[in-house]
């Protein structure tokens, strides 16, 4: 997976990796359209928005005028906080309107990028760079809160409450009880887990493998376990 | 000015209203101004359990549309000296309570008051979150059931995150626990979560624990604040919870199946 390009006490490395990414497939031509139903998924869930990197995939309005809007559009989501980073599926004149709103494009379906943009490629790095590690969350979460570590761990030093809802794109540690859910590697880090000291989760989840109360064995009930993934598809806890 | 204290539990029928009343009154009887505001619009009960719903004129709502002045709308207790009620409108509904009309009144209630109690709507709706708002602190009314502490759980998570005070990155709202209708014959038997159960999912500090007791429907059909009726469990339970909301240790009662005598063992930590 990755492919290093590295010197020996180099300040800088260039590599190539193989992220996940999110894709924002733009079904509509018409930008208000558009703007109106992002602006309703965001009520759902903003902090999952909230500076997330996405790829425009306009395969399915490349007919359209809509690669006249792109500067506009871009602007519209970057002020609801996403980072647009490139666009794919556009034809030769979404690549102009692509330079002109200051993102990549990825050529065709393939991973490999072509940035093009001037800004666009100092705009991906950054965002590289200012993720953090983990988050820590001191108080304890309630029913109907939701808590996610973007781009790293979630620690939390307090009791999780049924009805809560813990998600990281990393591993999660409960120093505490853990009676809600929780979700580890929800962005498909299948190494990720999950720690807990006392274990009464509704749901756990390891990069989309999940298990509920219902089938765990009375044995790790209450007991400090982690949360694995084994082969792939089977979700193994097993005490401390 | 005043602190300012919202009674709340998510749940409904769990005893708000009942415990708004009480403290209110146990409040005013231990010397500090105070007053009791209905947040309940369009289901008015806080009238009932004082005693005063054939005096209410103007209400709640009235002040916010500024139809009526503050003055003319509170009610004074005739039994305890520094009481008085706000009721709530029957004919109206929670969206009669805007943002500036509950902050401007509760700003002219804290100039003349100690305490305001803000008797909170179920649910966690426009009217629980307007009573809760502006809060300074919060007492979780819940009863020993897991539906009742699941809802209490829901709403600590939101008096930490949409009160006023969170909003502005103050010190977070004081949050404590009373637990009503506890049936220490029924936690015995098992049917019952315990005090120890609940605070550990709850993890928040214990005010007092209210035996379920006929008394409390008695006083509330007559109209009595049920800390009047001194001679009662309830009464007596919600006597010590005053205390130690105004910073007194008191044993906590009513814990152990009552053959075992009437005072219970210290709780806890």
């Amino acid at each position: 997976m990755t492919q290093a390009t590295q010197k020996a006490n180099s300040p800088l490395e260039l590599k190539g990796r193989m992220m996940t990414l999110t894709v924002l497939r733009l079904l509509d031509p018409s930008v208000e359209v558009l703007a109106r139903e992002l602006d309703r998924r965001m009520q759902d869930a903003p902090d999952f928005f909230r500076h997330l990197p996405v790829i425009l995939d306009v395969e399915a309005v490349d007919d359209s005028d809509l690669h006249q809007d792109l500067p506009g559009l871009v602007g519209l989501l970057r002020a609801r906080e996403f980072l647009p980073v490139a666009i794919r599926g556009g034809g030769e004149q979404w690549n102009a309107a692509a330079r002109e709103a200051g993102v990549g494009v990825f050529s065709g379906g393939s991973e490999v990028p072509a940035v093009r943009g001037q800004t666009g490629r100092p705009r991906a790095v950054q965002e590289q760079a200012s993720v953090s590690p983990s988050t820590v969350v001191e108080q304890p979460v309630r029913s109907g809160q939701q808590v996610y570590a973007r781009g790293g761990d979630l620690i939390v030093l307090a009791p999780v409450s049924p009805g809560a809802e813990l998600l990281a794109d990393g591993n999660i540690h409960v120093y505490g009880s853990l009676q809600g859910r929780a979700l580890a590697g929800v962005r498909g880090d299948t190494g990720a887990r999950i720690f807990c000291q006392k274990f009464g989760a509704e749901l756990v989840s390891v990069a989309g493998t999940y298990s509920v109360s219902e089938q765990f064995e009375e044995s790790v009930r209450g007991a400090a376990v982690q949360v694995s993934l084994r082969d792939g598809d089977v979700l193994d806890i097993r005490p401390l | 000015m005043a602190r300012i204290v919202v009674i709340t539990s998510g749940k409904g029928g769990v005893g708000k209203t009942t415990t708004s009343a009480a403290l209110a009154t146990g409040l005013a009887k231990a010397g500090h101004r105070t007053a009791v505001v209905d947040f309940d619009v369009g289901l008015r009960n806080l009238d009932l359990v004082m005693g005063c719903e054939r005096r209410v004129v103007y209400d709640f709502v009235n002040v916010i549309n500024q139809e009526a002045t503050l003055n003319q709308a509170l009610i004074k207790d005739k039994r305890v000296p520094g009481l008085c009620i706000l009721a709530a409108s029957q004919t109206r509904d929670k969206d009669a309570l805007t943002d500036d009309g509950v902050a401007r009144v509760l700003k002219e209630l804290s100039e003349d008051n100690d305490f305001i109690v803000c008797d909170s709507p179920a649910g966690i709706e426009r009217g629980a979150l307007m009573a809760m708002y502006h809060a300074d602190e919060a007492i979780v009314v819940t009863n020993p059931e897991v539906s009742s502490v699941r809802d209490s759980d829901r709403v600590l998570g939101i008096l930490s995150s949409k009160s006023r005070r969170a909003e502005e990155g103050r010190e977070p709202i004081r949050e404590r626990l009373l637990l009503t209708r506890y049936a220490a014959e029924r936690v015995a038997q098992g049917d019952m979560l315990s005090v120890e159960d609940v605070q550990e999912i709850l993890g928040i500090e214990l005010l007092g624990v209210v035996p379920e007791s006929k008394a409390v429907l008695n006083a509330s059909n007559a109209g009595i604040p049920v800390i009047l009726e001194e001679d009662t469990d309830a009464g007596q339970a919600y006597q010590d919870a005053v205390a130690r909301f105004l910073g007194e240790e008191r044993p906590y009662r009513f814990l152990d199946v009552q053959k075992k005598g009437l005072f219970g063992r210290l709780f806890g930590s």
